[in-house]
């Protein structure tokens, strides 16, 4: 069962072929023997879990069913959910409980899915590889020996090992998509604005999206349904008419034209990835497909772009955690300042105080101009360029990340390389467009790669479709690692 | 040696919605600590602003009242600065794109020096903006600790704030009297001082006529208009003895002391906090569309200026006169009210609010709201003066009454017989009486001992038991003594 997709799962416990507890259980079960080798929880709660089972066995029994009940899924650590310890990868947050839920958790709660635990994730979303958690470093299940991805590394190590049918996850600069990859599974992250940012740890506010991660694009779909929809208690949610994501699933290819963006084929990339993602589109051409050559000139300041304005904003929204209300204190401090500086420089980690310095010194007086509106000028024009691609393509297609699941600790030392891992991934979130990768074969060391595909403003529906096409053509999607 | 003084002011003005600004808690004063601070006010990791648009309503309604230019689109932005009573370590403000623009006001300035006379000068406010007020922070409680109430966290407030047009300490109360005035006659705000619901700040600086500006030093968080008239005072002597004594003024906030009447360096300019501002990314712009513009204009009632200009004109009533009338919208209404009573003579409500209402209440430490006499049964009174039922000092009797125990101008006349005797033959009669009475008197005046009239008055007013109409009894009496 544990194999099924999200349709088979609740169509068994709606045939009582399964109970939501004994699924439930199932998947602690899993969680209890793997999950020590791969850390990809932080906080389970196998008691909360299975009443929410019983509650929905009650629920399947009387018929109120929706696509979800009955499905456990994990969520990142980075959504508050009521009574659930609520860590966002901090020690500043090591012993938060959320009094409230998050607007993801309560649709989810709402359908009548199983919170099955919360997982792993780089401190406050700011990683690539999992490991500036303060919760422990995730394993990638394809080896251990390598990272998961970040920062919804937990996520996706734990639906790439089955310990849970489905996860969320949340994506500012990458964080669904290049974890998604480097553990061969799918992630979506939509349009910003579609689902709602309440109750979700902010990072980046004008960054972050929720979004949904997977074994397949079917799965995804049934996910964002839940997950989407206008919000007030979100004031950059979008107000727009329900839709089903999974309408156009089955539909056939013919015609699609795919822009590929030189720029994502350059320098830098790795060979296996370049390989396997070009062996992918030669996939689309053969399911009707044709192959468009754009350029988005403008991406290659991304990555310098996104490193004014994620820290800018990242300064600013993680002030709250001044051990005043809540989060952690330091035991001794003299007086106000001295509290303030302890408790902060305790309970944050390196990777953390990084960029809340680069934030401050982005946003401070004399260089604001220079760095902040000269950022925000430049995404801009990076959004533009999408505007003008999508002229030629209905989606864009590229390596979602430039290489395989690295080693643990291989880029710890040096920022830079580690943010170059998000190369591919950060135009999109600045252009607060849709885009997603679903596995497409292996590369070097046997490590899983992803093909990222990018769709305009509000395409989830029809990317969801490509990918689904895809993956009925493939079965990269069902492979699993050996655990 | 001449000094130029000169003044700005900065004015806190809290609005009277039932909910935050950012939030649907309640904003009402008084409350056990902490009772109203919901998820938003006190930043709970996760949460969200969402705009109060009868926030913004009342901030366009006093653009509209001040003839301001109403900014079609505005932005909210972080004002960046750690403190216990601020949760999120920031404040949501308005910098460089605030909702109102550049207006006026004005005033009635009342100088308390010599006999100078009451005149009319017209005051710029640069700006007005939204934005939410701090907790509070409570010291020395019975463990000696500080505990914060974040009940009014996210108060809404608007900072309205002026050009430095002001010259005098008259010059500035009149100012935040009159906009204290104008802020309650609009209904933004209850203009609550003691409660903190009207703040200034007033900057001050002197300098030689013909001289660019001296330096500022900021007078912080004045709550009345008697404090602020003693800071201004003790402020301007201070610089005046400063520079005279060769000293330099630095930058400075100030804070007023009521105790010791002086002000007092709280922190110099290089003291000052960087505040980092940039837009808030969780907060859209704020789109004012005319429609909604024409819509807060239909609820704006007759403003303080337009009145005091009918007042003058249709009514005859002096500036001076009509400017105490609009003093506040109580007092204006309780004007026309009493009007109604008696429309030919607006001069006799004019006077009896001006004189004695006015001073009554002022001896009694009254508000007008609180007046013991209404506006009905004071013009019940007036239309008896105007007819000629009673005499003016009959009618101070009737006041007085009226003040004291309630009731009606007509029931008091009638049970204390104080209806005055107009009555022709009656009076003629009496008026022979005293002639005759009096035969060696009469010869006197009738000799040219013109003064000797006030004599036969009294004996007159005496003999009527102080009823006769005054104005009838002096004709008679003329005509009978001249005869």
């Amino acid at each position: 069962m544990i194999q099924s997709s999200l349709t088979q799962m609740g169509a068994a416990l709606r045939a009582k072929k399964i109970s939501s507890v004994e699924l439930t259980q199932n998947y602690l079960d899993r969680i209890s023997t793997l999950n020590p080798a791969l850390n990809a929880y932080i906080t389970l709660n196998p008691e909360v879990s299975l009443e929410q089972a019983r509650a929905a066995d009650v629920r399947l029994a009387a018929g109120k069913t929706d696509a979800l009940t009955g499905i456990p899924i994990a969520q990142k650590d980075i959504f508050c959910a009521k009574g659930w310890r609520t860590t966002c990868g901090s020690k500043m947050l090591h012993n938060f409980v959320s009094p409230y839920d998050a607007h993801v958790i309560s649709q989810f709660n709402s359908a009548g899915a199983i919170n099955l635990g919360k997982t792993n994730m780089d401190e406050f979303a700011m990683g690539s590889s999992n490991e500036t958690s303060y919760y422990g470093t995730v394993k990638n299940p394809w080896d251990t020996a390598r990272v998961p991805g970040g920062s919804s590394g937990g996520t996706a190590a734990a639906v790439a090992a089955r310990l849970c049918a489905a996860a969320t996850g949340t994506d500012t600069g990458g964080s669904i998509r290049q974890p998604a990859a480097l553990c061969g599974i799918s992630g979506l992250k939509p349009t910003y604005g579609v689902v709602s940012r309440y109750g979700m740890i902010a990072f980046a506010s004008s960054l972050d999206q929720a979004g949904p991660m997977a074994r397949s694009a079917e799965d995804l779909a049934l996910l964002l349904n839940t997950m989407a929809g206008f919000d007030e208690r979100d004031s950059t949610s979008l107000q727009r008419d329900k839709e089903d994501y999974a309408r156009d699933l089955v539909k056939p290819l013919n015609g699609l034209r795919i822009g590929l963006p030189k720029e994502f084929f350059a320098e830098g990339l790795g060979s296996d990835v370049a390989q396997t993602v070009e062996t992918s589109i030669g996939e689309y051409k053969k399911l009707g497909a044709t192959i468009v050559d754009i350029s988005l000139p403008n991406t290659k300041l991304s990555i310098p772009v996104y490193y004014v304005l994620a820290p800018a904003e990242a300064s600013s929204n993680l002030s709250r955690f001044d051990g005043v209300r809540y989060g952690y204190r330091a035991p001794e401090y003299t007086d106000l300042a001295d509290m303030y500086e302890k408790s902060r420089a305790q309970g944050f980690g390196a990777e953390v105080k990084r960029r809340i310095m680069i934030g401050t010194y982005v946003l401070s007086h004399g260089y604001y101009d220079a760095y902040y509106l000269q950022a925000q000028k430049i995404r801009r024009l990076i959004a533009q360029d999408f505007v003008e691609a999508f002229k030629q393509c209905d989606v864009i297609m590229g390596p979602t990340s430039p290489s395989t699941a690295f080693k643990l600790g291989e880029k710890g030392d040096d920022p830079v390389q580690m943010y170059l891992s998000d190369i591919y991934t950060i135009a999109v979130n600045l252009a607060g467009l849709p885009g997603m990768s679903i596995p497409c074969g292996f590369g070097a060391n046997n490590m899983p790669v992803g093909l990222q595909i990018i769709g305009n403003y509000f395409d989830e529906a029809r990317m969801l479709n490509v990918a689904h096409q895809f993956q009925l053509a493939t079965d990269w999607h069902t492979r699993a690692p050996k655990l | 040696m001449q000094w130029e003084i000169v003044i700005g002011l900065e004015v806190h003005t809290q609005l009277s919605t039932n909910t935050k600004i950012f939030s649907g808690a309640s904003t009402a004063f008084g409350a056990e600590p902490n009772t109203q601070a919901d998820a938003v006010s006190i930043a709970l990791p996760g949460v969200l602003p969402v705009l109060n648009k009868g926030a913004v309503e009342r901030a366009i309604k006093f653009g509209l009242a001040t003839g301001a230019h109403i900014s079609k689109r505005s932005v909210f932005a972080r004002k960046n600065y750690f403190y216990p009573d601020l949760p999120k370590g920031y404040q949501i403000s308005q910098f460089d794109l605030p909702v109102v623009g550049q207006g006026a006001l004005t005033i009635q300035v009342e100088p308390l020096v010599g006999n100078a006379q009451p005149y009319e000068k017209t005051v710029r406010i640069t700006r007005a903006h939204l934005e939410e007020d701090a907790g509070k922070s409570v010291h020395g409680n019975s463990q000696g600790v500080t505990g914060i109430d974040l009940n009014r966290a996210g108060t809404p407030l608007l900072e309205i704030v002026s050009e430095p047009d002001m010259s005098s300490a008259a010059e500035a109360v009149a100012y935040a009297k009159t906009l204290h005035s104008l802020v309650r006659w609009i209904g933004i705000c209850d203009g609550n001082m003691q409660e903190g619901s009207f703040r200034c700040d007033v900057n001050v600086s002197v300098r030689k006529p013909g001289e660019p500006l001296g330096t500022r030093r900021e007078i912080k968080n004045l709550n009345s208009f008697k404090f602020m008239h003693q800071a201004i005072d003790y402020e301007v002597q201070w610089q005046i003895d400063t520079i005279e004594n060769g000293g330099k003024i630095q930058q400075a906030t100030v804070l007023f002391n009521p105790e010791t009447g002086e002000t007092r360096s709280m922190r110099s300019k290089e003291d000052a906090h960087d505040y980092r501002y940039f837009p808030d990314p969780d907060l859209l712009p704020l789109e004012i569309s005319t429609e909604w513009i024409d819509q807060v204009r239909q609820t704006i009632p007759e403003l303080p200026q337009a009145k005091i200009n009918r007042y003058v004109n249709e009514l005859g009533l002096s500036t001076y006169d009509a400017s105490i009338l609009t003093a506040s919208v109580e007092t204006a209404v309780f004007f026309e009210t009493v009007l109604t009573a008696v429309p030919t003579d607006p001069k006799v409500g004019a006077n009896w609010i001006i004189g004695e209402v006015n001073a009554q209440l002022n001896r009694d430490g009254l508000e007008m709201s609180q007046c013991p006499i209404s506006a009905h049964q004071l013009g019940g009174m007036l239309k008896r003066i105007s007819d000629g039922t009673i005499s003016n000092s009959g009618a101070k009797e009737v006041f007085r009454t009226l003040w004291s125990e309630g009731g009606d101008a007509d029931a008091i006349i009638a049970a204390k017989g104080l209806k005055q005797v107009s009555d022709v033959a009656a009076i003629e009669s009496l008026v022979a009486d005293i002639i005759s009475a009096n035969a060696e008197k009469v010869a006197e005046y009738r000799s040219g001992k013109d003064k000797l009239f006030g004599f036969f008055v009294g004996l007159a007013m005496k003999a009527s038991k102080g009823k006769a109409n005054p104005a009838q009894l002096n004709d008679i009496l003329k005509k009978k003594l001249d005869g």
